[in-house]
């Protein structure tokens, strides 16, 4: 059956093992404990910052690859995407990395688009050991969308830091006792006319709270079946107008509504309204959910990556802010 | 929903610029700024032999060189976001926007990164206000030729 964007995993594919790497300043957040490596240097000894992204993605991979004790000569596929141009840090990590690589651009809703194209090649059973996952470097990514680094601009409270960090998801076929992709929609680009780049939640929020409709209505489930809803970095004010808009259309908002972005950083005002970047939901999903489903907290959860598709140019020709949001569902068996 | 509906519930809920505070705030950082240039001002005059007119250029210098280290040293962001433009529109806020370009594109070498970036926020600054002072200058030309004002 042909259906928009919805699929369904029948194989049930599992998210075998995750790795998650972060930058120095990442130690203080809430997550940070299941981080699998934290570096001491924000560049991780390496020249550039564009290099220490590289790095950390590298790492991440051989992380998670090591949990199942693989290589990665035995990966068979390497989808991973960050938000530098030409996505040239994931672009290095796939040379040193060697595993058949395709490079994937959804913003920051890059780690679940990766993980369903991985799930994808799972259930066609051509794939083992998919490895998918996405990743950010405050440094390089903020010269790129924003101001230099030591430009002392003011920021709105709505705000967003970029984090520096990796996540990434070994998926395999259905394993017992581990996290399986069920299902998942993929998201509709939504622009309701938002332009302000430094109020990311806002434009995104629209694009999260769409997916969710479709998700829940396409797969016929509710709101209450899951344990967590977690959106990916839609930031403490983009948070508040995705859950008035998902009551707008009908939808119980409960405590199982959470936002990676929101809570990244904890309560910090220096990090106004929370974190951004595709290694946000990356990192906070492949540890603190995974980590949940796994102790056995979390059986069923919905996890719905958000990204806005702009570009420098884009947003300095007066362009509005094109949003994507798309869902996986992991249940626990 | 559509874009009209979507803007209203936006600004309803997102959190509103305290513009009160951010004055506030401006016209205390920019007042700071300017006090600590009148000392360097009156230091120039007192101890050197400077007027107060000439004693602008190594003043100005001794700014910029103040924010030259703060922005290396990762204090003037930090100043940036409480104070807006009061730590902006000072002449502090001109260097650090050449600094941090310069710092930020050190990566991409000395003639590319630092040579071609380094004015490219403070670039329009140069421009616009080259070009402002030109054309007040000849608007006072004009009336001082008229025998409106005088020099």
């Amino acid at each position: 059956m042909v259906r928009k964007g919805l699929l369904t995993f029948k194989t049930m594919p599992s998210i075998a093992t995750t790795g998650v790497t972060a930058g120095p300043l990442e130690k203080q957040s809430p997550f940070s404990d299941q981080f699998d490596k934290i570096y001491d240097d924000e560049r991780c000894d390496t020249k550039t910052n564009e290099h220490a992204h590289a790095k950390m993605m590298e790492d991440a991979c051989m992380i998670a690859l090591s949990k199942v004790d693989a290589n990665p000569s035995d990966a068979d596929y390497l989808l991973i995407g960050d938000l530098v141009n030409q996505m040239t840090p994931s672009n290095f990590s796939a040379t040193t990395l060697a595993i058949p690589y395709i490079g994937m651009f959804s913003a920051c809703a890059t780690s679940i688009s990766t993980t369903i194209m991985a799930a994808l090649l799972t259930e066609m059973g051509m794939s083992k050991y998919a490895v998918a996952g996405a990743s950010s470097q405050h440094n390089a990514v903020e010269r790129q969308f924003r101001y230099p680094i030591e430009y002392g601009a003011q920021k709105p409270e709505t705000a967003q830091w970029t984090v520096t960090a990796a996540g990434v998801a070994v998926v395999t076929p259905q394993k017992k006792g581990t996290p399986s992709i069920t299902c998942a929609t993929i998201g509709t680009a939504v622009d309701l006319g938002m332009t302000d780049p430094l109020n990311m939640g806002a434009a995104m929020a629209p694009a999260a709270a769409d997916t969710l409709y479709r998700h829940l209505k396409g797969h016929q489930t509710k709101e209450s079946d899951y344990d967590c809803i977690m959106t990916g970095d839609l930031g403490k004010s983009g948070f508040e107008i995705y859950k008035k808009l998902a009551g707008n259309k009908g939808i119980q908002i409960t405590e199982n509504f959470r936002d990676a972005g929101a809570e990244f950083y904890g309560d910090d005002p220096l990090f106004l309204a929370g974190a951004s970047g595709a290694g946000c939901s990356a990192s906070v999903y492949f540890s603190e959910v995974i980590g949940k489903m796994m102790k056995g907290e979390y059986q069923r959860v919905l996890l719905i990556a958000t990204g806005a598709l702009l570009s420098p140019l884009s947003f300095q020709q007066k362009d509005t802010i094109p949003c994507i949001a798309h869902a996986v569902e992991l249940t626990m068996k | 929903m559509d874009e009209k509906k979507y803007a209203k519930l936006e600004q309803g809920m997102s959190p509103k610029t305290p513009l009160v505070r951010n004055m506030v705030f401006a016209f205390l950082t920019g007042g700071t700024i300017c006090l600590i240039g009148q000392f360097i001002s009156l230091f120039y005059m007192s101890f050197f032999d400077f007027t107060e007119r000439t004693a602008s250029n190594p003043t100005v210098a001794t700014m910029i060189f103040i924010a030259m280290l703060l922005t290396g040293f990762g204090l003037y962001k930090k100043i940036g976001q409480f104070g807006g433009a009061g730590s902006a529109v000072p002449i502090t806020g001109f260097s650090n926007a050449v600094v941090s370009a310069a710092i930020e594109h050190k990566s991409e070498g000395y003639v590319l990164g630092v040579g071609g970036n380094m004015f490219k926020l403070a670039g329009s600054v140069i421009l616009f206000g080259v070009f402002s002072a030109f054309a007040v200058a000849l608007i006072k030309t004009i009336l001082v030729k008229l025998g409106v004002v005088s020099w």
